[in-house]
């Protein structure tokens, strides 16, 4: 497996370096922060989406069951829907901007300053 | 999907009230203007970067309308307002598994993918494989899911014609399905992807304009009451009543189309994060952090339309009535169309069969610059000329004669495709998608031990199921809305191969990785290292 192709865009450290930065602490914590946010709000939404659809194919007269007037179960959860993936968008932005970017900017800047 | 299906089923009479002269001249006012656009931002366009990825000069929030505009074909404004005005809640189904879809790709896909790659999908899952094998196989799954996609556009495009323009004649519609691809055409080839996303960016503005606008209108007819509008549309005569408002008036006949409709939503859910074209759009912008903003905004566009579609659906059900749409060319399709005659008379629905248009139109330029890139950035220069070539402007004149062999071949399918029942190609689109596409970019990303062997085994593993099962489905033969009803070679029960073909392609991909010794370390911790934070990513080119 030595075909791998070498696709630089000028100004990178050598290949060993990628692997020291993998190693630091920095990147560390970095990896760590986004896979604990992404990974189990992905099972939640996947979870989530899912009980909906299951109860819309197997539960119709559970969703049919009118709250108000003409809205119903089925309505309501619906909407839910639209709110849930409104607020984990909302979330996640304010997550990255707080918790990642500042991270990701610094080991950037260390990469691309020691390559110069 | 389901949209197009009825889409297809055209009857020989014209709406009452169409105009198509003045159809045609709103439909003409925006060709023109997109042209002027178009021929605008190409004079900029030289580079491979400027051709592919507009330079990865525009905006969040411009890239975040134009994906918009990308995503929202006819057939979810048409068909799902149409699935709903007939078929009630189950029509609403579709949009929430459209709309949900995009969480995949905020949470895990977009930024990393805009760190890692270039210009294609082939570019990240062959970052750190074995360059030629994964190149060559992640532009057959592109071309594949992008030939689907727009073969289902052109042919709903050919029944469109009759529906919004009146045009009954089999040559006036082969005629205007060859303008259209033609138009297509001139976007790619002269605008480039710059082109292609102003047209995209302009008509979802005319999009959601036109939504809102009828929306607001239903919703002022109706005192700002919903309920009161639901009550409407169950008590009018020859409706499915009551049964409007839950789900089950589609999907709920039997066990079969129960699991079918689950199928279909794993789909829906895990395909948009796969689509290429979808994908390509990431590399419009110059950072990961814009990447982020453009799938924010292309949430908020998508979820506020799908809410359009919801009051739209009942509005048409209500003011025009399921006989008057179930007896009208394009059937579900025309209920978006009567509704705004019935709302705004023949001005209305005219704007609104322009748009209509605007958006075939828009989507298949996507469609066409995805998979002509693909194929000249990964087979052309990347397997065929091994990454090197003398001539700088050589990849992207492939570029442009496969946008016109594609942009032909589109209009050839368009017009044989016209009279077939085609709409499982759309739900064949987000299968492969999800099942060749959407494990691979996942594994590459987040999974150390991945290798060549693993990616090549779950690109040509989950595009071999998948076809296999869409052929020998109830799609294609042996029912009565098959593309071949007269025969019956079908044995897998669902016409959506989502459930099995999924969880079988990541599977397959798991197998495909610990059978191979290859590791790369090196590769890997680049990868993931430039994933993340952006070290070394494209940068946007200045003018």
């Amino acid at each position: 497996m030595t075909d791998v192709e070498h696709h630089r865009t000028g100004g990178h450290p050598p290949d060993d370096e990628w692997e020291k930065v993998q190693a630091s602490p920095d990147f560390v914590n970095l990896r760590r922060r986004l896979r604990v946010f992404v990974f189990p709000m992905t099972v939640f939404f996947i979870a989530w989406y899912l009980l909906y659809v299951l109860l819309a194919a197997y539960a119709s007269d559970f969703m049919a069951i009118k709250l108000a007037s003409n809205i119903n179960i089925g309505l309501v959860f619906g909407l839910l829907q639209f709110v849930s993936t409104f607020v984990i968008t909302g979330l996640y932005v304010n997550y990255a901007n707080q918790r990642l970017d500042p991270v990701a900017e610094k080991i950037r800047a260390e990469i691309e300053g020691a390559a110069k | 999907m389901n949209g197009t299906s009825i889409l297809l089923a055209q009857e020989s009479q014209v709406i009452e009230g169409i105009n198509p002269l003045l159809n045609f001249g709103i439909f003409g006012a925006f060709v023109l203007v997109t042209l002027i656009i178009v021929f605008r931002a190409s004079r900029n366009t030289k580079t491979a970067s400027d051709y592919y990825a507009a330079g990865r000069a525009f905006s969040g929030p411009q890239n975040g309308i134009a994906i918009a505009g990308d995503y929202l074909s006819a057939a979810s404004f048409l068909g799902i307002c149409g699935a709903i005005a007939l078929n009630g809640y189950d029509g609403f189904l579709y949009s929430i598994g459209f709309l949900v879809a995009w969480l995949v790709s905020l949470l895990l896909v977009a930024e990393l993918l805009r760190n890692t790659g270039k210009f294609t999908m082939g570019d990240v899952l062959a970052f750190r494989m074995r360059q030629r094998p994964v190149r060559a196989a992640a532009a057959i799954s592109t071309l594949a899911v992008s030939f689907f996609y727009l073969l289902a556009q052109m042919a709903g495009g050919g029944a469109l014609v009759n529906l919004l323009l009146g045009i009954q004649s089999g040559a006036g519609q082969n005629a205007v399905i060859a303008a259209v691809g033609v138009v297509m055409i001139i976007y790619v080839l002269f605008g480039g992807m710059k082109g292609t996303t102003w047209v995209q960016i302009i008509k979802a503005v005319l999009l959601i304009a036109g939504a809102l606008a009828m929306t607001v209108w239903v919703l002022v007819l109706h005192g700002f009451n919903f309920s009161g509008l639901l009550a409407e549309a169950v008590a009018v005569e020859g409706g499915k009543g009551e049964a409007l408002l839950a789900p089950g008036a589609q999907y709920g006949l039997s066990a079969l189309t129960k699991l079918d409709f689950l199928s279909l939503a794993i789909a829906l859910v895990l395909g948009t994060a796969g689509l290429p074209h979808v994908l390509m759009r990431f590399y419009t912008v110059p950072t990961a952090k814009e990447a982020r903003r453009s799938v924010v905004w292309a949430i908020a566009l998508i979820g506020i339309f799908y809410l359009f579609t919801l009051v739209l659906g009942y509005g048409a059900a209500a003011l025009v009535g399921p006989e008057q749409i179930s007896s009208a060319p394009g059937g579900a399709n025309s209920a978006a169309p009567l509704l705004a005659l019935a709302l705004g008379g023949p001005l209305l629905l005219g704007f609104i069969a322009a748009v209509a248009f605007a958006t075939i139109l828009a989507v298949v330029a996507g469609l066409t610059i995805t998979a002509s890139a693909s194929f000249a950035h990964d087979v052309y220069f990347n397997v065929i000329k091994k990454g090197k070539t003398d001539d700088k402007g050589s990849e992207v004149r492939v570029a442009r004669i496969t946008a016109l062999v594609i942009g032909a071949t589109a209009i050839l399918g368009g017009i044989l495709a016209k009279e077939q029942n085609v709409a499982f190609l759309v739900a064949l689109a987000f299968a492969v998608a999800a099942s060749a596409n959407l494990p691979t970019i996942l594994y590459s990303l987040f999974w150390k031990r991945f290798n060549t062997s693993g990616a090549l085994w779950s690109i040509y593993g989950g595009l071999a199921v998948t076809i296999t099962l869409i052929v020998f489905s109830p799609a294609v033969s042996g029912s009565e809305t098959a593309m071949i009803p007269s025969v019956d070679f079908h044995w897998f029960p669902l016409a959506n191969p989502g459930l099995v073909s999924i969880p079988l392609s990541f599977f397959l991909g798991w197998l495909g990785t610990v059978l191979s010794q290859e590791r790369n370390a090196k590769k890997q911790a680049e990868m993931e290292v430039r994933s993340l934070t952006g070290a070394g990513a494209e940068k946007a080119t200045a003018h």
